[in-house]
């Protein structure tokens, strides 16, 4: 790991800088701010979005092995989708609602991780 | 074949166990940066302590050409010895014989000295470094697996369990450090995941280093995994060498006392650490070393969710566990990470009949839709199950801020703590002023000329009022409330008059906790 990482790991729990150590605020309940340090998992923290649910995304990481849609094509809720391939299993994937295919982001054979954007209704 | 031929002929047979995997295996592991794991057993124990057993254990595999091969002790060294004059059981992979592979007869070695561990109610040191199972073993290398699992847990709360994590973890092999009380790792050497960087980079085609995935660091900071985190192999058996100094031999023993000695007054002022005003941090480690024997305190699990402290620190020569929000990082918030922390150690120190001080400053529970969905109620629900199960004395000092739901899980009377001390400028209170000002006085603040005099007004009101730690003992809440002087005085007599503390719960097979 990165040595600046070490670094302020460490300058998170030293015991000897407190008195020089810059702090941040920290917002907490009902608004109350203190004078604190963050830790890089309180900084990395995601944030919340709406889910749209006309963006399909990989629920497991895997390989696409066929895309059973074209762009543009009009489709109906249980149509099948693709065949991803994700532990050691062709799952086949459906498409949630109607609607027509907007854009398709995949290959087939394209790896994905979880959560990766792989086609989109309108 | 007279006696005395027959004892060069064990010693041969010996001097050619001690080998291990031969010079060049031996090379390598050195090349790594690491020891030998007899080593690495002989460093830890007490000198001259350690006594090996089934040096000549022949492994188990017919196929695959492995009936020609020898494994000298199957890759696995097992005995006993003592830290500090303190029994131990302890096994050591050997990385140099087939790669510290886990087969049969490996596994039964392990098996075998757990065993005798609990049998004779001393502490068990497992050392991993392994390839993981041997392949050419099959199913039986995964029996082995599960047969060490099941006596981790088995043994979990009736002897200590320590793993040492010096080389790889990898795959089911984790599990027996997951299942163990205290993981120690070095930076560099140690490596756990369950699934490696080749299965990632088939699977997703991401590339990511064993040190970036499951590296020393990353379980000391990211993931919680490990508890105590050292620079080299030498500087862990040190940290190893002292834990056990603060743990009992089983779970009928308390801890031994060793000679009280007065903390360091000069350095650690108890009554300047504190600032006055709620929003400013502080190290609350100051605070415990303030009030411990020569100001020791030896913390647990340093890196990982630093707004709640854990740790050792001995008082009248005892050993007491310390839970601490910590204000110096976010704020001592309580949230997921913390939660977990502070609610394991807990049962930890219940489990072997030490005594918990708890030192409360927080603002509350962490607000965010991270922490919601990541399961802060489930988590945060520990925390109280730990403290409300535990029978060990409890003792809380409230030392500035206990706002909301922080309040009752940091150990509160309602959760039946033996003692509740406040310090004067201790604050006990649904939520800080401003918002509590905020939600009382709405509408006088609102319709008010001017909104933020009125509000400076209404703060200042409800301070005065209620920011106090006698609200909370006029109801008896609080038992005392006490100068920052005091508290050190308090606690040995509290702890002392804790000797005989009887609880009885009623009769369950065992509770469910919100795991």
């Amino acid at each position: 790991m990165a040595k600046k990482e070490k670094a302020s790991a460490k300058a998170a729990v030293s015991t000897e800088d407190v008195s020089k150590v810059r702090y941040k605020s920290i917002s907490t309940v009902h608004g109350e701010n203190y004078k604190t340090l963050l830790t890089e998992k309180y900084k990395n923290r995601k944030k919340w979005e709406e889910p749209n649910f006309k963006k399909i995304v990989s629920a497991i990481p895997g390989t696409v092995i066929k895309i059973h849609a074209e762009e543009g094509q009009e489709v109906k809720e249980g149509d099948l989708m693709m065949i991803l391939e994700a532990m050691k299993m062709q799952n086949k994937m459906y498409f949630p609602m109607d609607g027509f295919v907007k854009k398709i982001y995949v290959t087939e054979e394209q790896k994905v991780p979880k959560g990766h954007l792989m086609i989109e209704l309108k | 074949m007279s006696l005395k031929r027959k004892i060069l002929e064990l010693q041969k047979k010996r001097e050619q166990v001690l080998q291990g995997g031969g010079e060049k295996a031996v090379e390598k592991q050195v090349a790594m940066g690491k020891m030998t794991a007899r080593e690495r057993i002989i460093t830890l124990l007490d000198e001259n302590s350690f006594h090996e057993y089934d040096m000549f254990i022949e492994h188990e595999a017919r196929d695959f050409g492995m009936a020609t091969k020898v494994l000298h002790g199957d890759g696995v060294i097992i005995g006993t010895g003592t830290i500090f004059g303190a029994p131990i059981c302890i096994y050591a992979q050997d990385f140099t014989v087939a790669g510290g592979s886990l087969g049969l007869m490996h596994a039964r070695k392990i098996t075998k000295i757990m065993d005798h561990a609990m049998k004779m109610r001393v502490p068990i040191i497992g050392i991993n470094d392994s390839g993981g199972a041997r392949i050419q073993e099959g199913v039986n290398s995964l029996a082995g697996y599960g047969e060490i699992f099941y006596r981790n847990t088995t043994a979990s709360g009736v002897i200590p369990q320590i793993s040492v994590i010096l080389g790889p973890c990898a795959g089911g092999a984790v599990y027996s450090p997951a299942l163990t009380d205290f993981v120690f790792v070095v930076d560099k050497i140690s490596k756990m995941f369950i699934t490696g960087p080749e299965v990632i980079k088939t699977v997703l085609g991401e590339e990511i280093s064993m040190e970036a995935l499951g590296g020393a660091r990353v379980h000391s900071e990211i993931t919680g995994n490990a508890h105590f985190f050292a620079e080299s192999e030498i500087e862990c058996f040190d940290q190893i060498k002292k834990l056990i100094t603060y743990i009992p031999w089983n779970n009928s023993k308390k801890a031994q006392k060793y000679e009280v000695k007065e903390p360091k007054v000069d350095q650690y002022k108890i009554d300047e650490i504190v600032p006055g005003n709620p929003k400013e941090p502080y190290d609350v480690r100051d605070v415990v070393r303030a009030i411990t024997d020569d100001s020791d305190f030896f913390e647990i699990q340093q890196l990982w969710a630093a707004n709640m402290v854990i740790g050792f620190g001995r008082m009248d020569g005892q050993t007491v566990g310390f839970v601490c929000n910590q204000p110096l990082v976010l704020a001592g918030v309580l949230d997921c990470d913390s939660s977990d922390k502070a609610a394991r150690f807990i049962r930890y120190c219940d489990a072997f009949n030490i005594p918990i001080v708890t030192l409360v400053d927080l603002p509350g529970y962490l607000p965010g839709a991270d922490q919601e969905h990541a399961g802060v109620i489930r988590h945060g629900a520990k925390i109280l199950y730990a403290y409300s199960e535990a029978t060990v004395p409890k003792i809380t000092v409230i030392l500035r801020k206990a706002y909301g739901g922080g309040y009752i899980a940091m150990n509160s009377r309602h959760l039946n703590a033996d003692f509740v001390f406040a310090w004067p400028g201790a604050e006990i209170a649904v939520m800080g002023p401003e918002g509590a000002a905020n939600i009382i006085f709405r509408k006088e603040i609102m319709g008010a000329d001017d909104p933020d005099k009125v509000r400076k007004q209404k703060v200042k009101e409800y301070k005065e009022k209620f920011a106090n730690p006698y609200v909370a003992a006029a109801k008896g809440y609080v038992d005392s409330v006490i100068e920052p002087e005091e508290t050190r005085k308090l606690l040995l007599h509290a702890i002392e008059g804790s000797q005989n503390k009887v609880d009885n719960k009623p009769y369950k097979k065992h509770g469910i906790p919100p795991f």
